[in-house]
């Protein structure tokens, strides 16, 4: 049947008019990404020149900030990146292509970024610019289209993950990228950051693991209990709809009257403002995900492997444990999943009430005007989020094989 | 012996179960067959309390079964289901070994009896053990149901619609299996189907039930020669019961000992002794024969069928 | 009896349910704190201190609310347009190859929270309405996108195979059947979109964006609880009337036109 409709697409596909018919031997995507690459390696500059670190900058062509051999070498390896991304589909060499891009363009960023300081200088800043911007997207497309059709095993993808990251902290660590703006940012904040990420990272998990501890009894309760599930749910949807910054302002209220009335609690660090209301947002907002999918996945467990449980004797204590939650498994993971990500990406906000995280670097930069600063806190939120989903998708996967 | 006792169940003003008594003999095969909605599963599912009844007691050799805790009585009466229930995030061995498992045996005992269930369901332990159940096909699947149901040597194995997923072919061999493990295992099987070709086959004793009431409990041939009430008649069937009393015997049992070897022809064909008559009959329609020479297995005769002696037996009282 | 059942069925929609009354009510609260603000002033007056004003007096209100659902609808309008023919886009034979790709972008584009794209947006143009335009627009692309694929890609194929049967061509097919029957889950994804809006509109007052953002902004600044505590509650409310009454619109479209 559908090798039918292939055919008849097909012979529409002859009729093609010129300029169709002749990119039909080109990789559509490729063409795309291609052709903005181009654009912006061209036409867009590659590094911004500040004289420090507020001032708008002065852009530069890859031609004026790189040596003639790195420019000539930048070109041949891209040019040969472009050729690939138009006419190779095979994915492996697609993603080894858009690897060594990648790493070039990164390199060529590191080398403009020296080569523009003057030595010592420690207030001139060299940020990336648009086209090292669209450069990066363009070959990053490029890659994930690749693993994406490379279909990989869970393991494989966070080995990769844990691979990826490994290279990037050594060239950290080995100072390739000190001159770039983002890293002299960090290299004044060095400490802070630490701290501020651990921070993030605590947040995070904290809200989450109180959310798992108190969702998952209430969406086991959503199952057995059909008539409150909608109720149940409806109410912990209405939390989830309020806006985060709302929320965050509304707990500050009781939490900071909790915290006036009783000196114990003021103690134990609850107060109107910090980590207690963010915490507290987090945790109601991490709700609603967990006992939905919580109360799916029991519901989807098949009934004729419950109803055999119970004929073979098993207590309802052990039919939930070892058939019905295990069984849900994957569903749940896939609701901390929703959770873990938004948790993350919320967090930032917690800096607006004093609840600290990465957020307080994006808000001081907005403050600021220092888009260096900004970036130096939303990127690491970013890759965070990106992390955990990567990982927690891999665990859902290895979790749901054997299982249909 | 498994007693049930004006075993009543209702739910709210409608009567599931109405006041059923019937006395389950040891190691037979009986089936409960019905139209859906008759009460049949709710009566077998009150055997091994997986619904409580309203009224009315079930003894298993003279034990009340509500004086003991429900999920210890469940664990000493295999209990197998249409669609087969298996586990799907434990393997095939696991699944086998999960009511051992609840009785506390020995991991070696365990391992023996998963492997030698394996074998007499005709799967490879080698092969199979460490499959999950979505690697088998839906036979497999329903014997390994079958298996894990007998895992813990019980002496009862309530079947709900065993073999009601399965494709004619398959589920016809999986009905002579279960004939080969009643026989060899010595179990008590009570089986609730609603199709009646199935409760003859495998029946020594058939209850027909409609409406939550128990309408007749007998010998197949019984129901055929006596139906108790127009539904039951109905039921198994007016226009062809005398082709169904013929499959309920065996061309062995038939078999009219050859004494005068001269009268047989070499056209006579041949037919083997597990035959049922009603086959015979119609081997014998399609060739125009006259008689057929029984054979055991061995292929050493037995004795001869006329068309007129299987004719003799298609009368009720044949 | 049957009497009874008939008086159940006429008191039906008379008696509205609980959840519908508390809605009414909030929309009634809302309604009334917006047009006349300074009469709550009592209530949130024990929120002050060293005599604050109780009641957000550096701008109108209602003002500041018609602007944040104005940002927050032009925003998800630009986000339909595209998300929905991009949509569409990929899930067409000739754009296949960006299938997988666009897929896999949903999935990452959703591990950027909102905060860091309005941040990103700003540098780019600058501070006001317009990277707070931007960040929504993109972020709100994310679920109509998502939705939309899902939508058409879950058309029954037999469906699909009778219309081509019928003799439709392609163009009619996706106006006439995949679209219609893509339609609940397109909806969803818009009032998803717009409800994100609604919250990270209010970040957008950090960058200077005209909203109820910055009421919060304000008392956080300002360190007034009373302005935290309004902001937070008109926005919430807010955010769940828009949520409720797109879900009955949505419900209300599917019905008229007997999609499940």
């Amino acid at each position: 049947m559908h090798d039918e409709v292939l055919a008849l697409s097909a012979q529409a596909g002859g009729k093609l008019s010129a300029p169709a018919a002749y990119l039909r031997g080109f990789d559509r995507l490729g063409v795309v990404l291609a052709a903005c690459a181009a654009a912006g390696f061209i036409c867009l500059p590659f590094v911004v020149f500040k004289s420090n670190r507020i001032v708008p900058g002065d852009p530069r062509g890859v031609l004026e900030v790189l040596p003639m051999w790195a420019a000539l070498s930048c070109y041949v390896v891209l040019s040969c990146d472009a050729a690939v991304a138009l006419r190779i589909r095979g994915a492996r060499v697609r993603l080894v292509a858009a690897l060594i891009g990648l790493g070039v363009v990164l390199l060529a960023l590191a080398v403009a970024c020296n080569a523009l300081t003057p030595q010592g200088n420690k207030v001139v800043r060299i940020a990336p610019g648009a086209g090292f911007w669209v450069l990066l997207i363009a070959l990053g497309l490029m890659a994930t289209d690749a693993i994406t059709r490379m279909h990989l095993r869970p393991r494989t993808r966070v080995l990769s993950l844990v691979v990826f990251l490994a290279v990037a902290g050594l060239a950290f660590c080995h100072g390739w990228f000190d001159n770039v703006s983002i890293m002299r940012e960090y290299a004044v904040n060095a400490e802070r950051f630490s701290r501020e990420a651990q921070r993030h990272i605590w947040l995070a998990l904290g809200s989450l693991t109180a959310a798992v501890i108190v969702a998952l009894p209430i969406g086991i309760f959503c199952h057995r209990v059909p008539r409150l599930r909608s109720v149940i749910l409806g109410t912990l949807n209405v939390i989830q709809t309020v806006p985060s910054i709302a929320l965050f302002g509304i707990l500050m209220v009781p939490l900071g009257a909790l915290a006036a009335a009783m000196p114990l609690a003021a103690d134990l660090g609850i107060s109107g403002i910090g980590a207690a209301p963010a915490v507290v947002a987090l945790f109601l907002y991490s709700l609603l995900p967990i006992v939905a999918n919580t109360a799916t996945g029991l519901q989807r467990v098949s009934p004729a492997a419950v109803e055999a449980a119970r004929g073979m004797g098993m207590t309802s204590w052990q039919i939930l444990i070892s058939v019905e939650l295990i069984l849900a498994l994957p569903v749940i993971l896939t609701g901390i999943r929703i959770v873990l990500v938004q948790n993350i990406g919320l967090v930032t906000i917690a800096a607006l009430i004093g609840g600290g995280g990465l957020g307080v670097f994006v808000f001081q930069g907005i403050g600021q005007t220092a888009t260096d600063l900004v970036l130096l806190g939303a990127i690491p939120t970013v890759g965070l989020a990106f992390s955990a989903a990567v990982l927690l998708d891999a665990l859902v996967e290895v979790m749901d094989r054997g299982r249909r | 012996m498994i007693t049930l006792e004006q075993l009543t169940k209702r739910y709210g003003d409608s009567t599931v179960v109405d006041a059923v008594s019937m006395v389950i003999e040891c190691n037979s095969v009986t089936v409960i067959v019905g139209t859906s909605g008759s009460g049949k599963s709710t009566l077998l599912r009150m055997i091994n309390r997986l619904v409580e009844p309203s009224s009315g007691r079930v003894l298993i050799e003279g034990n009340d079964t509500a004086k003991e805790h429900a999920h210890l009585l469940r664990r000493r009466i295999g209990y197998a289901i249409q669609g087969h229930g298996l586990f799907p995030h434990r393997t095939v061995a696991e699944n086998i070994a999960i009511v051992p498992r609840l009785l506390g045996w020995a991991a070696p005992r365990i391992q023996a009896r998963t492997d030698e269930l394996l074998e007499v369901f005709q799967l490879d332990p080698c092969t199979y053990a460490r499959k999950f159940p979505h690697q088998l096909s839906g036979g497999q699947q329903q014997r390994v149901g079958v298996a894990r149901a007998l895992a813990a040597e019980p002496a009862v194995l309530l079947m709900d619609e065993p073999f009601g997923a399965l494709d004619p072919i398959i589920r016809a061999k999986a009905q002579d299996d279960l004939l080969d493990i009643q026989r060899r295992f010595g179990t008590t099987i009570v089986l609730v189907t609603h199709d009646m070709d199935e409760a003859f086959r495998l029946g020594d004793r058939v209850a027909v039930m409609s409406h939550g009431r128990l309408l007749q409990y007998d010998r197949p041939a019984a129901l055929l020669a006596r139906p108790a009430d127009p539904l039951v008649s109905r039921m198994v069937g007016m226009a062809d019961r005398a082709m169904r009393l013929l499959s309920l015997t065996t061309a062995a049992e038939a078999a009219v000992p050859d004494s005068t070897r001269s009268d047989r022809t070499t056209d006579d064909p041949v037919v083997s002794a597990s035959a049922s008559l009603r086959e015979v009959l119609s081997e014998l329609l399609w060739r125009g024969a006259q008689a057929a020479t029984v054979v055991d297995a061995g292929g050493a005769p037995l004795g001869r069928l006329s068309v007129a002696d299987i004719l003799a037996r298609g009368r009720p009282n044949g | 009896m049957s009497a009874s059942a008939a008086e159940v069925r006429k008191r039906g929609p008379i008696v509205p349910s609980l959840p519908a009354l508390l809605r009414f009510a909030a929309l009634g609260l809302l309604v009334a704190f917006l047009l006349a603000p300074q009469s709550f002033a009592p209530v949130f007056a024990p929120l002050t201190q060293y005599g604050a004003p109780a009641i957000y007096d550096q701008g109108n209100l209602l003002m500041l609310t018609l602007a944040h659902i104005a940002t927050a609808c032009c925003a998800a309008a630009a986000s339909t347009v595209v998300a929905v023919g991009l949509g569409i886009l990929v899930t067409r034979r000739s754009g296949a190859e960006f299938l997988p790709l666009s897929r896999t972008l949903v999935n990452i584009g959703q591990t950027f929270p909102p905060v860091a794209v309005l941040a990103i947006a700003v540098p780019l143009v600058g501070f006001g309405e317009k990277p707070t335009l931007i960040a929504l627009f993109a972020y709100g692309l994310l679920p109509i996108f998502e939705n939309t694929i899902a939508g058409l890609q879950s058309c029954p194929p037999q469906v699909l195979e009778a219309a081509s049967g019928m003799g439709m061509s392609a163009r009619e097919r996706l106006v006439a059947v995949e679209l219609p029957l893509a339609m609940p889950l397109i909806l969803e994804g818009i009032r998803l979109s717009l409800v994100i809006n609604v919250g990270t509109a209010t970040i957008g007052s950090t960058v200077g964006a005209k909203g109820l953002g910055e009421v919060i902004i304000a008392g956080l600044l300002s360190n007034n609880t009373a302005f935290i505590l309004q902001g937070g509650l008109a926005t919430g409310l807010m955010a769940i009337l828009l949520y409720d009454t797109l879900a009955l619109i949505e419900r209300r479209i599917c019905r008229s036109a007997h999609i499940q």
